[in-house]
């Protein structure tokens, strides 16, 4: 599922470039402890937190993650906005909770 | 340590003070080692063994010394503080084992994977802490 079916899927607030909204992803891992991410996730995952501090964009880095999406109407901060940009993450917001924004990009074929 | 002498060596202060940028060491040794053009694979195993150590260390530490060294074949990284030691590694070993503060468990870390994911993700994982003194943490990653 591209990044760009995802943020239609989930009606999400996108910052990424636009070459950015084509790329195709398989897999996605949703939690708020970064340290289950660190510990369960795939390599290249989506990331689904509702988490609002860096260490999520820095968590994405590591594991070359390029798509995080933060759930239940949260909104990144000018930090997190700018450490995604800097790290080439698209950065996703929608209001939807983590049970329904995970539902629905499930049901529409991402990690299946 | 077991390093040879011919490696490249970089250091790196962890600023124990400031949680917002733990982590930005690891981030250097990634983009570092991505220049240098090593496996993809080999550099994210490095730098995710590499980001929770430096979290352990603002965590429970209030920072400390990262050095890494690089040849072709091998990476080490020797993560050095001065924190209050590990009383029980074997424990600290278990998976969802931490002493980590509620106040950080609601930042998203200490769920006890820390130390379990960093042995996971190296080759070789040494541990020598003592209580009072401090801890040191050297991790080995071969490239072949």
């Amino acid at each position: 599922m591209t990044i760009r079916e995802i943020a239609e899927r989930i009606d999400a607030v996108v910052y990424a470039e636009p070459e950015q909204m084509d790329e195709d992803l398989t897999g996605a891992f949703g939690s708020d402890m970064m340290s289950d991410v660190l510990a369960f996730a795939e390599d290249r995952d989506v990331l689904l937190t509702g988490l609002l501090n860096p260490q999520i964009v820095r968590t994405a880095h590591m594991l070359d993650m390029s798509c995080i999406i933060i759930v239940r109407g949260k909104t990144a901060t000018e930090e997190i906005k700018r450490l995604a940009a800097e790290n080439e993450i698209a950065l996703l917001e929608t209001k939807l909770t983590m049970y329904e924004a995970c539902g629905k990009l499930y049901e529409g074929g991402l990690g299946r | 340590m077991t390093v040879s002498s011919d490696a490249l060596h970089f250091h790196y202060d962890v600023d124990g003070n400031n949680f917002t940028s733990a982590g930005e060491a690891s981030v250097q040794v990634k983009r570092m080692l991505r220049q240098m053009g090593y496996h993809p694979d080999l550099i994210r195993r490095i730098s995710v063994a590499m980001y929770e150590g430096e979290i352990n260390m603002v965590i429970h530490a209030k920072g400390g010394d990262a050095d890494v060294y690089v040849t072709p074949d091998c990476i080490t990284v020797i993560l050095k503080d001065v924190g209050p030691g590990i009383k029980d590694v074997n424990l600290a070993m278990q998976e969802g084992y931490s002493t980590a503060p509620d106040n950080i468990r609601s930042l998203g870390f200490g769920a006890g994977m820390g130390l379990p994911n960093m042995k996971r993700y190296s080759d070789e994982l040494k541990i020598d802490s003592v209580v009072g003194v401090g801890t040191t943490i050297e991790m080995t990653f071969r490239s072949a």
